[in-house]
């Protein structure tokens, strides 16, 4: 692991190696890092891990991956053309005297609805349901799982799609001032004032919101955050010695901003960062909670609270919940802290 | 000014047995991740009561550290001092803990630093400033301290000092922000006093008064004075005894006297003779006058609005240029002098086209003042500009290649787009001719992938005149390039100036408040005072015979 990260800190530049180095001198900052790392990673193959379909499927000489490619029941020698149902008893013993099944460690997908229970649902954790099930029979392992992956997901990109129009309308409007500064400052005001729950639960009743109808209306109203920083360090940006020698030489606008003055704002963004990603995680999650966020079914966490607020007889839901979003929020939280102490130019690292 | 008898009667003064302020071995290091870099190497010396010692070095020296170091001012824990004692009265000063610093610093030892307008808060009026340093160390309130703070302000010279009290630091000019921070210093009566570059940042003709009025003080409360400054001038009039110190070290400690007329070590003789000298390149005298001058700017205005209406309509405006009318010659320099907010830089950056303004600027037969800047943008490169600082003015995140190529990536674009005027240069040809222009304002090119931080204030600027040399300008505007530079280097840069005007026939517009630089260049000299141009003409006739008032007074406070 130490090897390519050397490679890449080469070809950085001084200060950022530097901050590199003070990122990573941070034992905190640092294993919360690969902490999230591994997390995310694991998240991002959720399929393989928690699933209905099994891995792999030996049958007749043949090999079959249920999890990539739809097989009718016939292949098996069933009797339907309708994708094998590998929960089902029938098909497994079908399968089961020409080959043999190999199962992820989660043998259930976020939407199985076990039939199985040898308690009502909701049921507390046993080694077949580790987390136990929520009150619609689902396991909740093979749901968290899922969920953690939407959030991060979702928080992502939010936070990069806030960042590239925040960076560019603060960039414009410090850039440029007068005039363009002036309109958009209020603009923004006014923006701002608009209230964002209210418009999605008015969205909630037109269309039923998915990830990217949610992810829309909450950047519409979330880039706003970057803008004030960027801004300013525009407006400081551009009275700069090098600046005006860069226009001096006839250098366009936007090579100016982008070359000259970016890198400069790009420390308070990249600051801000880890900050607006709690932030939509947060924000997800309270809407999931609300009942206004992903479609019914859809795994998340917010879900998965709310579940645990209506079912206070069944405290593994809550404690679930509770537990991997104070998790990932602190991880968050530590790995922003580290990045914002990296580019602190006054810091004392001793 | 300053008699010789002011010296001797210091010297025959009595001595005390035991030196205010003694100093032994005394290193100073900063610790930046595992990598330790000492700045001030182990150096020694004594100040007696009474005694003015100069601290004299070039920028980086270390003898700011050194005064942060008395004061214990520097960032602890990045900064530590591996060895020596600092004896104050006997007591080991880096000994002493924070709480009991408080009671040295302001107290017993008082600190003047450079720069008066970041020095003093500017939300709190000077009353309460000087009043708070001595409410904190003499434990009365302010208004038990107002009779020693208008005392103050009597001593340090300020007229009217009553009407004053009240004043907040943007009220007071330069030199009056200086006395104040005298009165703060001195608020205490303390028994040292550390001043650090006190009239670098003011004007020549009031560096002469603050100098006259701190040699006074020191004088007359018997203070010890320990004086950082890098100009020569000011420590023969002012000091008894010389330090000089290079890269951390105290190459040579003597009497004032003896440093002057017999230096020692070759440092300290490359520094006493480190004064611009020579005269202005020889240009032949058919191209001054015959051929049509290559800037003209006929009535030239430049007016920042103070204050607006509610609906925007300018109510009170401050012109900073005021019809100015100068024409440059091709092949010549034209120097321009005055004091700081002369609109001199203004001027500059108006002909650059960087700021709006009213009038007419010609540049080679072009009215440029009136075309719009995306047309301008193909004619920048006939003028291009060096600003003063070159700490500033080179992007911190752009290795030199890459900030001297970046006018050839404009003009001249290796995949040809829309080239009107230039021709396409190929990758190799943009590097050879980095190569070669850094060649000619002698650097190594092989320097070329290295980072503006890792060089040298004089190699920055040398990059500085290379980035505009690159596109072969015409006419070269030079705002104070060799002011933010040490004498040694500034001597450099102005032998590489004109080395180049000769070589390639540039013509410059030179922008200084340092007469002995702008005589060492130029042929034509304006005197710019409150926007106005006071005087113009050929060089040696205004430095020789100048006629109006002013120019007068800064000649007489500048040139020897």
């Amino acid at each position: 692991m130490k090897k390519p990260l050397l490679s890449i800190r080469d070809k950085l530049n001084p200060i950022n190696q530097r901050r590199l180095d003070t990122f990573f001198s941070n034992p905190r900052a640092k294993w919360s890092l690969w902490v999230f790392a591994v997390l995310f990673v694991l998240s991002l193959f959720s399929e393989l891990i928690a699933n209905n379909k099994p891995l792999l499927i030996a049958y007749d000489g043949d090999w079959y991956t249920p999890v990539f490619v739809s097989y009718p029941e016939t292949t098996f020698g069933g009797d339907f053309d309708t994708e094998a149902d590998y929960s089902d008893e029938y098909v497994r013993e079908l399968i089961n005297e020409k080959g043999w099944i190999l199962w992820p460690p989660i043998p259930y997908s976020y939407d199985t609805h076990i039939a199985d229970l040898e308690q009502p649902a909701p049921s507390p954790p046993t080694t077949k349901n580790w987390l136990g099930t929520d009150d619609q029979a689902r396991d909740v392992a093979a749901r968290t799982l899922y969920g953690f992956r939407i959030s991060i997901l979702f928080a992502l990109a939010l936070t990069i799609g806030s960042c590239i129009i925040g960076v560019m309308v603060g960039a414009i409007q410090g850039y440029f001032g007068g005039k363009i500064d002036l309109l958009g400052q209020r603009a923004l005001e006014i923006w701002g004032g608009l209230p964002v729950l209210f418009l999605l639960i008015i969205m909630a009743n037109i269309v039923t919101p998915n990830f990217w109808w949610l992810l829309g209306i909450m950047l519409l109203f979330s880039w706003t955050s970057l803008v004030d920083v960027v801004r300013a360090e525009f407006l400081r940006g551009r009275n700069l010695d090098y600046v005006r020698a860069a226009k001096a030489l006839g250098v366009p606008d936007r090579t100016i901003m982008a070359r000259h003055i970016l890198p400069n704002a790009m420390v308070a963004t990249v600051t801000l960062v880890p900050f607006i990603l709690t932030g939509a995680v947060t924000t997800l999650t309270s809407l999931d909670f609300l009942g206004f966020g992903m479609p019914p079914g859809s795994p998340s966490l917010g879900e998965l609270v709310a579940q645990g607020k209506s079912n206070l007889q069944a405290p593994w839901l809550a404690l679930t919940a509770f537990t991997v979003l104070a998790l990932l929020l602190t991880l968050l939280v530590f790995i922003g802290e580290g990045i914002r102490d990296a580019f602190d130019p006054r810091l004392v690292t001793q | 000014m300053m008699t010789n008898t002011d010296s001797a009667e210091q010297k025959s003064s009595p001595k005390l047995d035991t030196p205010l302020l003694q100093v032994n071995d005394l290193s100073v290091a900063f610790r930046q991740g595992d990598s330790i870099s000492e700045v001030v190497k182990k150096i020694s010396f004594d100040i007696q009561q009474g005694e003015t010692v100069a601290l004299v070095g070039e920028s980086g020296s270390g003898k700011s550290m050194t005064a942060h170091a008395i004061m214990k001012l520097l960032p602890y824990p990045m900064a530590f001092h591996p060895s020596g004692e600092i004896l104050f009265k006997g007591q080991d000063l880096i000994q002493f803990n924070p709480k009991q610093m408080q009671k040295i610093r302001g107290n017993q030892i008082g600190m003047i630093f450079q720069e008066p307008m970041t020095a003093l808060n500017p939300l709190h009026t000077i009353d309460k400033q000087i009043g708070e340093v001595i409410c904190q160390h003499r434990g009365i309130n302010i208004k038990q301290a107002r009779p020693l703070i208008l005392d103050l302000l009597q001593k340090v010279q300020i007229p009217n000092p009553e009407s004053r009290l009240k004043s907040y630091p943007h009220e007071l000019s330069g030199g009056q922000r200086q006395r104040v921070m005298i009165a703060m210093a001195l608020a205490n009566e303390p028994r040292l006093l550390i001043a650090d570059e006190p009239t670098t940042a003011l004007d020549v003709t009031v560096q002469k008064e603050i100098l006259h009025l701190l040699k006074g003080l020191q004088q007359q409360e018997n203070l010890g004075l320990l004086l950082i400054t890098h100009d020569l001038g000011v420590v023969k009039h002012m000091a008894q005894r010389v330090l000089v110190m290079k890269d951390g070290e105290l190459v040579e400690n003597n009497e004032c006297q003896t440093i002057f007329n017999e230096p020692s070590h070759p440092y300290t003789k490359s520094l006493l003779q480190s004064a611009p000298s020579g005269t202005p390149a020889d240009i032949a005298s058919s191209l001054q006058e015959d051929t049509a001058p290559l800037l003209t700017t006929s009535n030239l205005n430049v007016s920042f609005t103070v204050r607006k209406s509610l609906f925007g309509k300018p109510l009170e405006r401050f012109r900073a240029v005021k019809d100015a009318n100068i024409r440059i010659h091709k092949g010549t320099t034209l120097g321009i002098v005055g004091e700081s907010g002369s609109g001199k830089s203004t001027l500059a950056l108006a002909i650059l086209r960087l700021i709006e303004s009213e009038g007419e600027i010609r540049f080679d037969n072009t009215l440029i003042s009136d075309i719009r800047e995306k047309h301008l943008r193909s004619l920048r490169k006939n003028f291009q500009v060096v600003f003063q600082d070159p700490f500033a003015s080179l992007s911190p995140r752009m290795t030199a290649e890459e900030i001297i190529q970046e006018g050839l990536n404009i003009h001249n674009p290796s995949n040809s787009g829309n080239t009107e005027t230039a021709q396409p240069l190929s990758k190799k040809e943009k590097e050879q001719r980095v190569k070669d222009v850094m060649r000619e304002v002698g650097l190594d090119s092989e320097l070329r992938h290295r980072y503006p931080h890792e060089f040298s204030g004089g190699q920055r600027q040398r990059i500085a005149i290379a980035r505009a040399l690159i596109l072969n300008p015409a006419l070269l505007i030079l705002d104070e390039p060799t002011s933010a530079l040490d004498k040694t280097v500034q001597v450099q840069v102005v032998d590489l100036l004109r080395e180049l005007q000769q070589n390639r026939q540039l013509t410059y517009l030179f922008i200084s408040h340092d007469l002995s630089v702008v005589k060492a260049l130029s042929h034509q000299i304006i005197v710019m005072k409150d926007g106005e141009i006071v005087e113009q003409g050929q060089a040696d006739s205004v430095l020789s015979r100048p006629s109006n008032a002013y120019t007068q007074q800064l000649i007489a406070a500048t040139l020897p």
